[in-house]
């Protein structure tokens, strides 16, 4: 239940002008855990990927993951970082049952990434510059969750299950300068921002980047402060913000609160704030100050990180083309319309439509067979188009199969079926379900000498000139060969037979 | 040979017999299992061990005779037995740390140098003794009781290792692992008139060794010859994937360097700050016999100054309290080890793990986490750990200008001998000052040995003379210890243990008090 009191959006933007900060944990797909040879995978059987490292047991040493830090690296080069040469880890110590260690091994004073930047496109072409004040190496706490109690939160819970399956998970987190600027285009640049991010890390190949997974997750920090004055307001820091969408609505709601308890002359409390996707708006968390007291001291059991300048140019040279050039190159290549490009980005569907066009299918085939049968399937079970089982081979050889006439587009439905219920390749599901067009002319006639000796009122019109017409012969006879026959070819035989020219 | 004349052999000689034949190692291992029945028990036992672990050494021992009966080539210590301080995780046998926090915690995992010593084939007979999370000097700060001295059952045997060191002592094992953070393998060795080493920082891996303070804890070998330390840290040593403070390159040929015989040419220092005022005079008179040994085996004598170790023993309680605040925030009884529920009140997380410290940790234990928390607070950092960080850089400049002029230091281990259980107690800066020679070279990282130097003139306990090289440089402690040693028991006719009290059996009184 939310009882606090908003501003409209407008005017708050009116009053106000907001500042934004984000900082973004991504947790990077390594075989095995940031300090542990534990198999970092997502989803297993709670506490069962755990050994004596992560659980935190008397005696233990934490040892750096190599793939991590090169995982790290290359976020930073993508982001435009400075990469440090020497960088070093530190406990931050707080009592926690997810934290098995009751503190967290991160990096604090010398991150391993520092001042880079990235720009942001909104969806009208607008670009913002947004400054990266640091990317830095940390773990990940086990996950809990609290039983009981109305809020799934732990105040109120009758006791709480924790899952150590995600402690020590390498995280890396990329916290932004101050983003001045952004206006009533806050909330969307916030959208784009974690987006971007994640298409980054996702195309980078370190993080397998599902926000739904907690893989990327976004902490947005939102300030208001009078149109003209330099001083930062006082800012929070709302959590839990799992989707795209939320990230967006999170800080409008944030922007509209501040107004309304700036207006009422109150202060805006520093805390952080949880994000309820039910409700929509924020609910206060536990007070944060810049003194909470870590107790920060330097990791003794872990040596520094040394970079050296020849193992950084050569993960530079392993970056991927970035993510909006490649958007740009792709849409050039296939000729779709931005608003064509656009929804296949949205949909998620651009690898996809990729590789269906290297493995032979034309630009405007693979959009049809993806944004077309594949997402209207996908959307019915509820799967991703990706994940419905259809693979580019497929496409190609069902678009090779019309192209020959072999079958047409509405047997091509059936095909698919056949694929996804297993039956084979598209040539395979063809012939065990007899889905060929029917192409005898002998079985086509008597199909059709049936079809106008029913329907005689037609065949007169068609004599008579109507050629229109024909559209209800061909029909019928689509019906009576359960649309295995190629209707360009049936039209032809019903004019022949009516001895019409077409 | 009979049993008792058996167990006071060195390691070396019996790994020799058993080369040879001679012996099985059940035989050893059983005649080190009867000597701990008799004396470690009772009111007026030593109590160096906290649990013993016949069965499985017995079946060790027996799969070694097997194995050489068999022709099997095996390692040189094999069939040796050995004790285990209780600070190490060992699978199959419990690992307290000496601590109510940790009653009767079965590690699920073994520690590198139990790895070492398993494959070594060396028979573990127990768990030793230690002051709780091994803070202190005595031994008395143990949650399973004190252990005693053998050559005084009234004194203490040093500590945090004072089991180890009293078990070696005592004829319970001819080896024992120990840890060392501020002088916990080399203070009670002083005391008890045994050798123990705490090796270049790194050359012995610490995963598994419960951490006090990550930066100053190094596991180390205990023995009664400068030969057997050599041997032990051989077994123990070298690059571990698992610490990433270890050494890729430690110090090697330890044994050999103890076989070298001479130091003619050497040049040794003697630290000025380390010994005269505030060191008791018997030692000091030991101390000084050395250095004459010394010299008259070709040895240079020369003075050295390390004008900044008035300031070590102040960062080292800094350091190590720092680092222990936070390696002991994992006992908090939430995934293991002994649970304290409040007793009134709601049980909530932070209850439970706020009862669970109030009672799970010993006083001396509380006092350092105190410490370490303080000293982290936010602005409090710079002017405590901060400044400690800093001497501590100043003690490892006196070290490598001291090694500029000599090839190893010499000092006395310890300011006096072993003082009277109970004595120090309520006095923890005195308690504290026992390690003012042995912290240097755990904040430098260098190594560090200490052996028997002889009986101190007005008490007639032992003297340790403590010998301490440049990083990396392990052998030259060997090197000059193992001569050292060979002078000083061609002085006294024979190793100095062999003028230990004899201990009464308290076996049937252990009877008698269960």
């Amino acid at each position: 239940m939310n009882t606090e009191t908003i501003l409209s959006f407008e005017e708050a933007m009116e009053k106000y002008e907001p500042v934004l900060g984000f900082e973004v944990h991504v947790e990077l797909n390594t075989k095995t855990k940031m300090f542990s040879s534990a198999p970092n995978v997502f989803g297993d059987e709670p506490n069962t990927n755990v050994n004596e490292v992560c659980l935190g047991l008397p005696g233990v040493l934490p040892v750096v993951n190599k793939k991590a830090v090169e995982s790290s690296i290359l976020i930073g080069l993508a982001l435009n970082c400075k990469i440090a040469p020497h960088s070093t880890f530190a406990r931050k110590q707080y009592f926690y049952p997810d934290t098995p260690k009751n503190f967290q091994t991160s990096q604090y004073d010398d991150p391993i990434c520092y001042d880079g930047w990235i720009d942001i496109e909104l969806e009208d072409g607008t670009v913002f510059h947004v400054e990266i004040e640091r990317a830095h190496m940390e773990e990940d706490a086990g996950k809990l969750t609290h039983m009981g109690g109305s809020t799934g939160r732990i105040q109120g819970a009758d006791f709480s299950l924790v899952d150590y399956n995600r402690s020590g998970v390498p995280l890396v987190e990329i916290v932004t300068k101050t983003i001045e600027g952004a206006g009533s285009r806050a909330p969307e640049l916030a959208k784009a921002y974690v987006a971007a991010i994640r298409e980054i890390v996702k195309n980078l190949g370190v993080s397998e980047a599902k926000m739904e997974h907690g893989n990327v997750r976004c902490d947005a920090n939102v300030s208001l402060r009078p149109h003209g004055q330099e001083k930062l307001g006082t800012r929070t820091e709302t959590k839990n913000v799992n989707s795209l969408r939320a990230v967006e609505n999170a800080v409008k709601f944030e922007i509209q609160r501040h107004a309304a308890v700036l207006d009422s002359g109150v202060a805006i409390t520093q805390e952080t704030r949880h994000w309820h996707e039910d409700t929509k708006s924020t609910t206060s968390g536990r007070p944060k100050s810049d003194a909470d007291d870590y107790r920060y001291f330097p990791e003794p059991d872990l040596v520094p990180i040394v970079t050296s300048a020849a193992w950084v140019e050569e993960l530079r040279a392993t970056l991927p083309e970035p993510p909006a050039e490649r958007r740009k190159r792709l849409q050039a290549d296939w000729g779709y319309s931005d608003l064509e490009f656009r929804d296949v980005v949205n949909a998620g569907l651009m690898d996809e439509i990729e590789e269906t066009i290297a493995a032979g299918a034309t630009a405007a085939a693979a959009r049809k067979w993806w944004m077309g049968e594949i997402a209207r399937r996908a959307k019915l079970a509820d799967v991703d188009p990706a994940a419905l089982g259809v693979t580019p081979a497929v496409v190609v050889e069902i678009e090779k199969l019309i192209a020959s006439g072999a079958i047409n587009d509405k047997l091509a439905r059936k095909v698919l079926d056949g694929v996804l219920e297993g039956e084979g390749t598209p040539t395979e599901v063809v012939a065990k379900r007899g889905l060929a067009v029917v192409s005898d002319d002998g079985a086509l006639q008597t199909a059709i000498d049936e079809a106008l000796a029913a329907q005689p009122d037609v065949a007169e019109k068609i004599r008579g000139g109507k050629v229109q017409a024909v559209g209800a012969i061909v029909g019928g006879v689509m019906k009576v060969t359960r649309g295995q026959a190629d209707a360009g070819r049936v039209r032809e035989l019903i004019l022949k037979t009516l001895g019409v020219e077409g | 040979m009979s049993a008792s004349e058996l167990i006071r052999s060195s390691a070396a000689v019996m790994a020799a017999k058993l080369a040879a034949g001679e012996i099985t190692s059940v035989e050893l291992v059983q005649a080190h299992l009867d000597r701990i029945a008799e004396i470690d028990g009772g009111e007026r036992g030593i109590h160096a061990f906290l649990h013993v672990n016949g069965e499985e050494a017995l079946a060790v021992a027996a799969d070694v005779d097997a194995r050489r009966a068999a022709g099997e080539e095996l390692h040189e210590l094999a069939g040796v037995p050995i004790a285990i301080k209780d600070l190490i995780v060992t699978k199959g046998q419990p690992t307290t740390a000496a601590s109510k926090i940790l009653e009767g915690w079965m590690s699920p995992y073994d520690a590198t140098v139990i790895k070492k010593i398993r494959a070594a084939r060396m028979p573990m007979l127990g768990k030793t003794n230690l002051d709780e999370f091994a803070m202190g000097s005595s031994t008395e700060h143990s949650a399973y009781g004190l252990t005693r001295n053998p050559w005084d059952l009234d004194r203490i045997p040093g500590g945090s290792g004072g089991g180890s060191a009293a078990a070696v002592a005592s004829f319970e094992a001819p080896l024992a692992l120990g840890t060392d953070t501020g002088g916990s393998i080399r203070q009670p060795g002083s005391v008890t008139g045994t050798v123990g080493v705490k090796p270049t920082y790194g050359a012995v891996s610490r995963y598994g060794a419960i951490a006090m303070a990550s930066s100053l804890d190094q596991i180390g070998p205990v023995s009664r010859t400068v030969l057997d330390s050599a041997l032990l840290q051989e077994v123990i040593g070298g690059y571990d994937p698992q610490d990433s403070t270890s050494l890729t390159d430690p110090s090697t040929g330890l044994a050999d360097a103890a076989r070298v015989g001479n130091v003619a040419g050497m040049k040794i220092g003697v630290i000025k700050e380390l010994h005269g005022e505030g060191f008791q005079a018997g030692v000091e008179n030991r101390f000084n016999e050395s250095l004459e040994l010394l010299r008259e085996a070709g040895a240079e004598i020369v003075e050295v100054s390390c004008p900044n170790f008035g300031y070590a023993l102040g960062a080292y309680y800094l350091i190590m309290p720092s680092e222990a605040s936070s390696n002991l925030a994992k006992f908090d009884g939430v995934r293991f080890g002994a649970r304290t529920l409040p007793t009134e009140g709601p049980l909530t997380i932070e209850r439970v793990m706020g009862a669970t410290r109030a009672a799970g940790f010993g006083a001396e234990v509380k006092r350092r986490i105190i410490l370490g928390t303080y000293a982290l607070s936010a602005g409090y950092y710079d002017a405590y750990y901060g400044s400690a960080q800093r001497v501590r850089t100043l003690v490892q400049r006196d070290f490598e200008a001291a090694f500029e002029q000599v090839d190893v230091l010499i000092s006395p281990t310890t300011p006096t001998t072993a003082f009277k259980l109970g004595e120090k107690l309520d006095d923890p800066l005195s308690m504290y000052l026992q390690d003012v020679a042995t912290i240097p070279a755990n904040l430098a990282g260098i190594p560090g040995l200490t052996l028997p130097g002889g009986l101190a003139d007005e008490d007639g306990l032992p003297v340790g003379i403590q010998l301490l090289a440049p990083a990396r440089e392990d052998a030259r402690v060997y090197r000059v210890g193992a001569v050292l040693e060979s002078l000083l028991e061609a002085k006294w006719g024979g190793p100095m243990l062999n003028q230990a009290p004899e201990l009464a059996t308290t076996a049937v009184a252990a009877e008698e008090a269960n």
